[in-house]
């Protein structure tokens, strides 16, 4: 995830400082992991050394003293390329669950392997019924909705995926033992 | 924990040679939602039906509120399911000839309920599954998802304390699905209804409180449903 370029968008609509980024990102991103300040401040220093923002004044109300942070124009540019960028779809196939099935079929037996599966499948359906609460809740809102959503589908994938590699053990065990 | 409200236990059935249920023990508490999972052909249906008393197990016993119900007649087991039993088909829901507010009426009508006061419960049911706008059209007239919504209104409008569910969303596509289950959780939260949700996909078993897996008729532990080939 490119922690920079959602400092870039969350700084386009004007001037903030660095606890206001992190609480505007919590709060647009839900259930994406919190954003720690040490990481907005390390992000904003490589922003500000690269050009794409700057510091525009001081603020201080009884509280400590608060650096606010401006979108410069070639700030701007680089949000807007951002933005037109298509992410690539996932080249490589990098996932510990099939990692974790062949090592098993390697290292063990069919059975650590479907043992493995059945936990997997029943800690996953866990975090399903989770996120399906989040989005069931009465005051959710429509960004826990969509956040919600994106995980129930991935975690759905996976779901199916266990699914049928559990069907496919047996052969998947004689390929890689032979 | 509360007793439970209705306990299936060692249901089997055959169909003519096939086995589709080979003991299964299943029970459901006072307004819990409990998922069936597993893949087709495992039984889930033929469960359903049983529990709801559609079918007669060959073995075993459904008990509701202490009494079995697989020992009751026909006739029975239809008023039961006409009160304190809603039910959801996985195939052919509405009566074509009727409008979407007479198939809702349909159940209190049955039950003995006057037309005016069944007609302004079928009302208040539909408006509850956002579909009082199609109450006088015909089911052919309405889309998948809105004969569903209707299905689920008349299901639920006698305010049955189990509501058997198969595949409530089956044939819509995601996002109406998801409409769909939200709107029954709502609803049968607030009704305190205990739900027996068949269904094969992950993200609507993940509604229910608890899940129970079928593998060839019987409840897998494994929770995977695939057995070793
Ligand atoms: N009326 C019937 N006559 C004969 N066999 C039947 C009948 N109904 C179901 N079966 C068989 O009984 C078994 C269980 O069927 P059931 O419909 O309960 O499965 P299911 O889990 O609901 O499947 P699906 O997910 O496809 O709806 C299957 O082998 C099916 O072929
Ligand atoms: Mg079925």
């Amino acid at each position: 995830m490119s922690t920079a370029h959602v400092l870039l968008g969350l700084l386009a609509g004007g001037p903030r400082h660095g606890y206001d980024l992190k609480r505007a990102h919590d709060e647009r991103l839900p259930q994406a992991k919190p954003l720690a300040y040490g990481q907005v401040y390390s992000t904003l220093g490589r922003l500000e050394r690269d050009g794409f923002v700057e510091q525009s004044g001081q603020e201080q109300e009884g509280g400590p003293e608060r650096t606010a942070y401006t979108l410069t124009d070639s700030g701007r540019e680089r949000l807007a390329q951002w933005l037109t960028e298509i992410e690539p779809p996932a080249p490589y196939v990098t996932s510990t669950l099939f990692a974790k099935v062949v090592v098993a079929l390697l290292a063990a037996d069919a059975d650590r392997a479907r043992d493995y599966l059945a936990a997997q499948r029943s800690a996953h359906m866990t975090r399903l019924r989770e996120l399906t609460a989040v989005k069931s809740a009465p005051g959710a809102t429509v960004g826990d909705v969509v956040a919600a959503d994106y995980a129930i589908g991935h975690l759905d994938a996976d779901l199916r995926w266990l699914q049928t590699t559990l069907a496919r053990v047996a052969d998947l065990q004689k390929e890689v033992t032979a | 924990m509360t007793a439970p409200l209705l306990t299936g236990t060692g249901i089997t059935k055959d169909y003519g040679a096939t086995p589709a249920l080979r003991g299964v023990d299943l029970s459901v508490a006072e307004g819990e939602i409990v998922a069936v999972t597993g893949p087709s052909g495992c039984g889930k249906s033929t469960l359903l039906h049983c529990l709801a008393g559609i079918l007669r197990a060959d073995h075993g016993s459904v008990v509701f509120r202490d009494q079995n119900i697989g020992m009751w007649s026909e006739a029975a087991r239809s008023r039961l399911r006409r009160s304190e039993f809603g039910v959801l088909f996985q195939f052919g829901q509405m009566v074509p000839e009727l409008t979407a507010a007479e198939n809702v009426a349909l159940p209190l009508l049955l039950a003995g309920s006057g037309r005016r006061e069944a007609r302004e419960a079928a009302l208040a049911w539909l408006d509850r599954f956002g579909v009082a706008d199609v109450a006088d059209q015909m089911p052919g007239a309405m889309s998948g998802g809105q004969q569903q919504r209707c299905a689920v209104a008349r299901a639920m409008v006698t305010r049955p304390r189990v509501l058997f569910a198969d595949e409530p969303t089956g044939a819509l596509d995601q996002l109406n699905g998801e409409q769909v289950m939200q709107a029954i959780v709502r609803a049968v939260r607030e009704e305190g209804t205990a739900v027996v949700l068949v269904t094969h996909e992950a993200p609507v078993a993940a509604y229910a409180d608890r899940e129970i897996v079928l593998r060839d008729g019987a409840v897998d532990p494994t929770g995977l449903g695939v057995g070793a080939p």
